[in-house]
């Protein structure tokens, strides 16, 4: 359920779309971290998220393990973030049934977040933000969500979506035929 | 975020004329609880619009959340392809507790399903269907169940009867407004 909160109206810009991605390693498990960099070569969604156990993110990190099939045939890794440490992820994880890692970005406290300017300083969470990044670690879209509305994956399916090279129709452009050689 | 809403198709569960002055498009899960507090509503709802709704449910079953929920999802397309869909549509609502394949099979004999179309669908014959309907539903924008979409977009206000039924009433006169003379 939606409340109303003065903070929704975030004002701040999240890195946007043709920014490097910065980075980053974190806990996925107790014995175990992930790197941004071990995921290069596929397009990668992070999503941010405030916290494990509120109803909101329940729904929406529901939503997206069941969505992994679709987001897989983009060749597309998924990855959470949010400031709650690693047994509560274990814990969430468990209990939802998630099969995607959701990483701890919990000492120095949201620093990722920070990174992506997608902390929300007031509340000591990161925002629900969503950023697409493509093969090479380059941001290809990004999206800051109300805090207290899920966003759904139609804005990840789009990005996604538009990452792919559509296939070639005998009339489209392809660089063989140098029409547009000079402008590339 | 409503642009690629899938247009209603010779696979939709349709109740209603289909000249009606509005659609409303519920995405839902069986097993669902919201969806099965929705659903007396709804039922209310159409009532009280009777012809001018056209009303259509489409599939979206959380697997990971809900055990039963694509048994029960395959159970309504087996139904559907018997002709009874409506009526396996209540008995599911109406006993969210028993959605285990017995409890299935037993609605199934009640509704007059043949055993085969039934063993079909739980052997994922509809399978693509439900998954038709489920993607369909996440590129137009359902974040969660009940999902519903009045003319083509996005209701996320209450879903109390009084409400529905007043946003209802409003989209009928707007669409008689819309309909060229």
């Amino acid at each position: 359920m939606h409340m109303a909160d003065p903070h929704d109206a975030s004002t701040h810009a999240l890195l946007q779309p043709g920014q490097a991605a910065p980075d980053f390693t974190l806990p996925a498990t107790p014995d175990q971290k992930l790197s941004l960099s071990d995921l290069r070569g596929a397009p990668v969604i992070l999503a941010f998220y405030p916290a494990d156990w509120s109803p909101v993110c329940g729904d929406q990190m529901g939503l997206y393990n069941e969505m992994l099939p679709e987001f897989h045939r983009s060749g597309a890794q998924l990855v959470g973030i949010s400031t709650d440490g690693v047994w509560c992820h274990a814990a969430f994880a468990e209990t939802r049934k998630l099969h995607f890692p959701l990483l701890a970005d919990f000492e120095p406290k949201g620093e990722v977040a920070r990174r992506y300017d997608a902390y929300r300083a007031q509340d000591g969470v990161a925002e629900r933000a969503l950023f697409v990044i493509d093969a090479e670690g380059v941001i290809r879209w990004s999206y800051l969500s109300p805090l207290g509305l899920n966003p759904g994956a139609d804005g990840i399916l789009d990005a996604l979506d538009a990452l792919v090279p559509t296939p070639k129709t005998p009339t489209s452009n392809t660089p063989t035929s140098n029409t547009y050689g000079a402008q590339a | 975020m409503t642009r690629r809403l899938p247009p209603v198709s010779a696979t939709d569960k349709v109740a209603g004329p289909a000249d009606a002055p509005v659609t409303l498009i519920e995405y839902g899960d069986y097993e669902c609880p919201y969806c099965g507090e929705a659903y007396p509503v709804l039922k209310a709802v159409q009532e009280a619009m009777g012809a001018r709704l056209r009303f259509v449910f489409r599939n979206f079953p959380l697997t990971e959340m809900h055990a039963h929920a694509l048994r029960a999802a395959q159970f309504a397309e087996a139904a559907a392809a018997s002709g009874v869909f409506w009526a396996a549509h209540d008995m599911l609502y109406e006993h969210q507790d028993a959605l285990d394949v017995a409890s299935l099979t037993s609605y199934g004999a009640q509704l007059g399903i043949e055993r085969r179309v039934l063993q079909a669908a739980f052997q994922g014959q509809y399978d693509a269907i439900i998954q038709q309907d489920f993607v369909g539903g996440a590129r137009a924008g359902v974040n969660g169940t009940p999902c519903l979409f009045i003319n083509g977009v996005r209701y996320d206000g209450p879903r109390d009867r009084q409400s529905l039924i007043e946003v209802l009433d409003r989209a009928a006169a707007a669409a008689a407004i819309d309909v060229p003379a």
